[in-house]
């Protein structure tokens, strides 16, 4: 198994020096535009926070896999995990905001020994669209996590998995030996419960990031081919399928360095740049809460600790008037969300 | 002038044949994104026999733009050799079928 880049002690576990690859080099010789002066082309900069819609909290980035793409650096060596009381701060949050979703993530959020309690409270509140970012692995790793699709529907769960291609061998390149086999194994345990069947409430959507230095396709024919495959194959359904560009931070930064890919992919992002993914981007309905309470605008900053610009920090100094309209933190990673049909956590934006 | 026929960053140029005769560019480009939207054969299909295809008559640009655009939509790389032996052995049968003529000619003419 692979290990975390702070486990191999990597100059890339350190955000800011993968700030400084994404400043420096072709975006400061000229060759690519940096990220703000691209979307000062179509008046879009500053680009700012709206209404709240979607509260994404990371639990932890404890995991039990460890992806060649992770932007989070996950993997069962982090220990990065999220106190009762932070989640108690998250909790008052999350009784007193409008917002329409609840995004959960990790790692595996379900590694977080206080995640069911977490989410036993957190679904008294009443949110329209509770979702659990659950890798599938997690629910056949050990005994203990057996029983999480009836858990999930106990209370209601959306649940969106990743699941990078419908075969094997692209599975398991990017997410580690075994990896296929126990998905879609949890697949058809999430579909015994009656996730993801055609009529079902219970929602099960797919997350497709690509296995390689190349840009997702059309999220629409994606969905088609992955659909067609899961249930002539295994007997799979699910609702939707998000595809997600992956963002040049962390491990695919490490990656795109390490295969000589940086600039061509740096380039393709830019060629793809689409001026209407902006008017969408998820960092402006977003807020990401880290494992430690702070606040972000969305799980890549989080992760290149790009905190939000706004006197409120911290999820125990909540105040919404405070948020809205604050500046977004950006900087060249940004061009993965605003390539092609733009990408968010939800897949596509236009 | 530069030192090799074929640069990759010139794909991103194709466009620009256009400049020298609007016309009939605009009239090839329209023609082209028509040709691979989804029809009785889907966008997959078609991006598959570009592959096969591109390599067939060996083009450089077309190879580069097909692999990618194969990856992208999911296309596996089995699926792409699999594309590319359907060209290899339509290009070998093409050399070898005329072995035909070959032996018709000599059968004509040897004792």
């Amino acid at each position: 198994m692979l290990k975390s880049l702070h486990k191999r002690h990597s100059e890339l576990a350190q955000s800011k020096r993968q700030l400084e690859i994404l400043s420096n080099g072709i975006f400061q010789n000229g060759d690519l535009l940096k990220f703000k002066d691209k979307i000062a082309e179509s008046n879009q900069f500053p680009l700012r926070a709206k209404k709240l819609e979607i509260l994404q909290i990371n639990v932890g980035y404890m995991c039990n896999q460890v992806c060649a793409h992770c932007h989070v650096d996950a993997g069962p060596d982090r220990k990065e995990i999220m106190t009762k009381e932070t989640m108690l701060q998250c909790l008052d949050v999350i009784k007193k905001t409008n917002a329409h979703t609840l995004d959960l993530t990790g790692g595996a959020p379900e590694m977080n020994p206080n995640f069911r309690w977490f989410v036993e409270e957190a679904s008294k509140a009443g949110i329209q669209d509770f979702i659990v970012r659950s890798n599938l692995t997690i629910i056949r790793a050990n005994k203990k996590y057996y029983d999480l699709p009836e858990f999930f529907k106990k209370h209601n769960i959306h649940v969106v998995s990743s699941m990078p291609h419908w075969t094997k061998g692209k599975t398991d390149k990017q997410r580690g030996d075994g990896v296929f086999n126990k998905s879609i194994q949890a697949l058809k345990d999430l579909n015994a419960m009656g996730y993801g069947m055609p009529d079902s409430e219970l929602r099960l959507d797919l997350v497709y990031n690509p296995s390689g230095a190349f840009l997702p396709g059309n999220q629409t024919a994606l969905e088609k081919d992955f659909k067609k495959a899961l249930l002539d194959d295994f007997g799979i359904q699910f609702h939707n399928l998000f595809a997600i560009t992956n963002l040049p931070i962390s491990r695919f930064l490490d990656y795109l360095i390490a295969s000589e890919n940086y600039e061509d992919y740096m380039h393709a992002l830019v060629d793809a740049y689409n001026p209407e993914a902006v008017k969408n981007v998820m960092c402006t309905n977003t807020l990401s809460v880290s494992w430690d309470g702070y606040l972000y605008d969305c799980d890549f900053n989080q992760m290149l600790n790009l905190p939000v610009n706004s006197k409120v920090k911290h999820i125990s100094e909540y105040q919404s008037e405070l948020l809205e309209g604050r500046p977004i933190v950006i900087s060249q990673h940004c061009y993965g969300c605003t390539a092609g049909a733009g990408s968010s956590c939800q897949g596509s934006v236009t | 002038m530069q030192k090799t026929y074929y640069d990759p960053a010139d794909l991103k140029k194709f466009g620009k044949i256009s400049d020298w005769n609007e016309e009939l560019g605009s009239k090839f480009f329209e023609y082209y994104n028509a040709v691979f939207k989804e029809g009785h054969l889907t966008e997959r299909e078609k991006s598959l026999i570009a592959l096969a295809v591109a390599h067939t008559i060996q083009c450089p640009y077309c190879i580069d733009a097909y692999t990618g655009d194969g990856l992208q939509r999911g296309i596996t790389k089995e699926e792409m050799m699999e594309a590319l032996h359907v060209a290899g052995a339509i290009r070998g049968g093409a050399s070898l079928v005329h072995g035909v003529q070959m032996m018709n000619k000599v059968k004509k003419l040897d004792l």
